[in-house]
């Protein structure tokens, strides 16, 4: 009886799997558009063109997917767009960045929070780093915090944007050490605050560990720590905050992966789940992703959506205070 | 003259045709509206993750030279600047076509194109050290003090009197801020949900030059006035390189100011033109005849936004900091092949890095000559009807501005600021200082807002603005700038001028 309830489950599963995959069975039968918030260039554009360049093989999604920028204010103006009026029918797309566009929301002023967009899948995660130009005085974290602790307010150090990763990491570390520094938030994002801490308009920075592992092999600047809870394959020599004695966890790791619009059909969203995953870990991608010293992380919906209502409460106990 | 070793690279079958199909591309894109070199070189991208490094770098590199120099086709037919880096070109470029000299304007830009082109890479090879040092002196006070610079030329660029240039300027200035605040997420004039990305360049640019242009023709062809749009005279190619020959200012402040601004991460690149084409009026005796089709208006900015092409990578090459959207986008191109620019990028890569510069080199006499050719056949264009080109020009000019993030609003906001300009030029106000301000509201507000914090934390802004060898120069070519078009002003009223 035991058996024939479970077949019979299983019988209707499959029935319903089937009646919902009907209205979606060509699903994609056009070209898909990916929007990415950031301007052609970033570290989120180039991204976002190397994993999605598989996209039209037949054992991915059988149909391209095109890169849309619409840059601006941090991600802003491109995250309202897609909660506000990009269409639901899975063929709009958006590249997300965490803890950037969860930070604005909590912060306000904005369209959208993590209850506007669907996760189907993630494809990286970058660390933010501490970086300082390769002749500077400091060399570890400690001599940061204890220059800092002598001139509080004083220490200028870069970063791409507020409310990004990289000011999430700069928050963590004031409140870790205990001290106030100076954050300068650059215009031109993540390449502008490196040429920042590179040019010495200020004394140290926070940015994205794949431009820092590259900076650092030009001989440009010094990488001090990482704000990360391991230490990363790429620079297995620079220490966690943790090690070097700030509380500082992974709430600022930018992770970055694809999305789709609230309202989008749960057929289409399953396909998509099921699909894209399998296509960030195809071994050309993969190739690529590394010889860009971009670190890959790959997650599924439901990892994705844990992790994004983990950083969600983070984010509001830190940002409170401001 | 490690250099020298690698020509040969260049000359197999394989990047030949690469830096061919790239010029010959370059040129129709650049010549496109709304095509600017970023996006050419973005779309080329994909194609060459399957190619070898080098003849992917060919490409790229082909497609940057060209589409600058393929700009100045409709700024100076048609004036409408190509990309923001060909402003200034359409001064004195379209002025001349107008006189009939549409040929001779774009001989002149191509040769012009040719000798800053070749200036600005031959600066890449042989001073890339102290040019790196240079894009690194300067910070954001200096970068303000640049954006103010450029801010003086407002009053005197293209429009009847000082005054409706610096109304116009401050239009400009006041479209740049709407949208989103960049640094802190403030929103400022959005009264509507598409203009919360503010207001993108390219829409604002084929808008504010084209679309009164349009509604111009299509006036005049209803009332059957002249339907020729423009009359080409023929022009002998001997006579145009005596004559680029003999402009040794124009080249040579052209030249270099284009390198030296150009290369300055975040500001040079779009108003490097802008400023060769003042300051080279400013040292010309025949300084009155700028703007009504003079040679060396052409020239200088031709020159210029050449000139600036080889010193913007620098930045990139040699410290991995893309200068210009346009770098960011090649950064990309250079690291899908797992090339880390970097200091040792010549003694890690050379066999990438050299036939990427030779063939920019060799690159830039293609451009020349496959430019000449288009301005053979520029006298075909000169037949079209007039409302014939209005409709071509006006559909170039929605499909441009849609092209930009396949977005319907950037073709509202294009045909709305178009308009408005119509009526605008009727009562003597021009665009270009218009676009200035727009282009450098941004560049003098993110500049300013960076270094007053940096200032709060520090000495506070007085010593961080006001100090420092760099800074009391830049102020003292401001000042002198400003007193000059004060006195010119004063000059003129007093002959009866304006």
């Amino acid at each position: 009886m035991k058996k024939l309830l479970a077949g019979a489950a299983i019988a209707l599963t499959t029935l319903a799997g089937i009646a919902q995959a009907d209205g979606h069975a060509n699903y994609p039968d056009r070209p898909i558009m990916l929007m990415v918030s950031y301007g052609a260039g970033g570290a989120t554009d180039f991204q976002a063109r190397i994993v999605t360049m598989t996209a039209g093989n037949d054992d991915a999604l059988g149909m391209p997917i095109a890169i849309i920028n619409k840059p601006g204010a941090g991600g802003r103006v491109g995250w309202n767009w897609l909660a506000s009026q990009a269409e639901a029918d899975g063929y709009t797309m958006g590249a997300y960045n965490i803890p950037h566009f969860i930070a604005q929301s909590v912060k306000g002023g904005v369209d959208y929070s993590a209850a506007s967009f669907e996760p189907i899948a993630n494809w990286g995660a970058d660390p933010a780093v501490f970086v300082v130009a390769a002749d500077s005085e400091f060399n570890s974290m400690a001599d940061v915090v204890t220059w800092a602790k002598a001139n509080p307010g004083k220490l200028t150090f870069s970063g791409a944007g507020l409310f990004v990763g990289h000011h999430i990491a700069a928050l963590q570390i004031e409140k870790a050490a205990g001290v106030k520094m100076a954050y300068i938030p650059n215009k031109s994002g993540g390449s502008g605050a490196m040429k920042a801490v590179i040019a010495g308009d200020v004394m140290a920075g926070v940015n994205n560990l794949s431009d820092a592992f590259r900076a650092r092999a030009a001989g440009t600047v010094k990488i001090l720590g990482v704000a990360d809870l391991e230490r990363n394959s790429f620079m297995e020599d620079v220490p966690t905050m943790m090690e070097q004695g700030l509380n500082v966890d992974n709430a600022s790791v930018n992770f970055r992966g694809v999305m789709v619009p609230k309202g989008t059909p749960q057929g289409v969203i399953d396909k998509l789940a099921a699909a894209v995953p399998a296509m960030f870990a195809n071994s050309r991608v993969a190739g690529k992703m590394k010889a860009g010293g971009s670190p890959m992380h790959i997650m599924t919906r439901d990892e994705v959506l844990a992790m994004w209502a983990a950083r969600e409460k983070t984010l509001k106990d830190l940002l409170a205070g401001l | 003259m490690e250099f020298l070793y690698y020509f040969d690279e260049v000359f197999t079958l394989w990047a030949f045709s690469m830096l061919l199909l790239g010029t010959v591309f370059g040129l129709i894109l650049g010549a496109t509206p709304g095509l600017s070199p970023t996006m050419a070189v973005a779309l080329a991208i994909p194609f060459t993750f399957k190619m070898e490094p080098a003849h992917g770098l060919i490409l790229l590199g082909a497609l940057y030279t060209s589409t600058v120099a393929g700009g100045a086709v409709s700024a100076i037919l048609l004036k409408i600047p190509g990309a923001p880096a060909n402003i200034a070109t359409t001064l004195d470029g379209h002025a001349m076509a107008k006189n009939g000299d549409g040929k001779r304007a774009l001989q002149l830009s191509f040769l012009a194109s040719l000798f800053g082109g070749v200036a600005g890479v031959l600066l890449l090879i042989f001073t890339t050290p102290i040019l790196a040092k240079w894009a690194l002196v300067f910070g954001p006070s200096e970068s303000f003090w640049i954006a103010i610079l450029g801010v003086t030329i407002i009053g005197t660029l293209g429009s009847t009197s000082v005054i409706k240039g610096l109304l116009a300027g401050c239009i400009g200035l006041w479209i740049s801020t709407i949208g989103f605040d960049d640094i802190l997420g403030t929103q400022r004039f959005i009264f509507h949900s598409s203009l919360a990305g503010g207001i993108n360049i390219i829409p604002a640019l084929i808008g504010l030059f084209a679309i009164p242009q349009v509604i111009a023709m299509f006036a005049k062809g209803r009332s059957h006035e002249d339907m020729e749009v423009l009359e080409i005279k023929p022009h002998p190619l001997r006579k145009a390189i005596r004559e680029v020959a003999s402009s040794r200012r124009a080249l040579g402040i052209g030249t270099a100011v284009g390198s030296m601004i150009g290369l300055i991460p975040g500001v040079g690149g779009q108003i490097a033109g802008l400023v060769a084409y003042d300051q080279t009026r400013n040292f010309s005796p025949e300084r009155t005849k700028f703007g009504t089709g003079h040679p060396e208006g052409i020239i200088a900015a031709e020159a210029a936004n050449n000139a600036m092409v080889g010193p913007s990578l620098v930045p990139l090459l040699t410290l991995s900091i893309p200068g210009s959207p346009t770098a960011a986008v090649l950064l990309g191109g250079l690291i899908i092949h797992g090339i880390f620019p970097g200091p040792n990028i010549f003694r890690d890569y050379p066999q990438v890095v050299w036939p990427f510069i030779n063939s920019m080199l060799i690159g830039q006499v293609l451009m020349c000559v496959f430019g000449l050719m288009i301005a053979g056949a520029a006298a075909h264009v000169a037949r079209v009807p007039r409302s014939v080109m209005a409709a071509v020009v006006l559909a170039l000019a929605v499909f441009g501005s849609y092209s930009v993030q396949l977005s319907m609003d950037d073709v509202f906001v294009m045909l709305i600021l178009g308009t408005g300009m119509y009526f605008l030029e009727r009562y003597g106000y021009s665009a270009a200082p218009l676009v200035l301000g727009l282009i450098l509201g941004p560049i003098a507000e993110g500049n300013f807002v960076e270094g007053a914090m940096i200032a709060a934390a520090q000495n506070g802004i007085g010593t961080y603005f006001f100090t420092g060898t760099l800074n009391l120069t830049m102020i003292a070519i401001v000042v002198g700038s400003i007193a000059y078009s004060v006195w010119l002003e004063l000059k003129n009223r007093q002959v009866g001028g304006v």
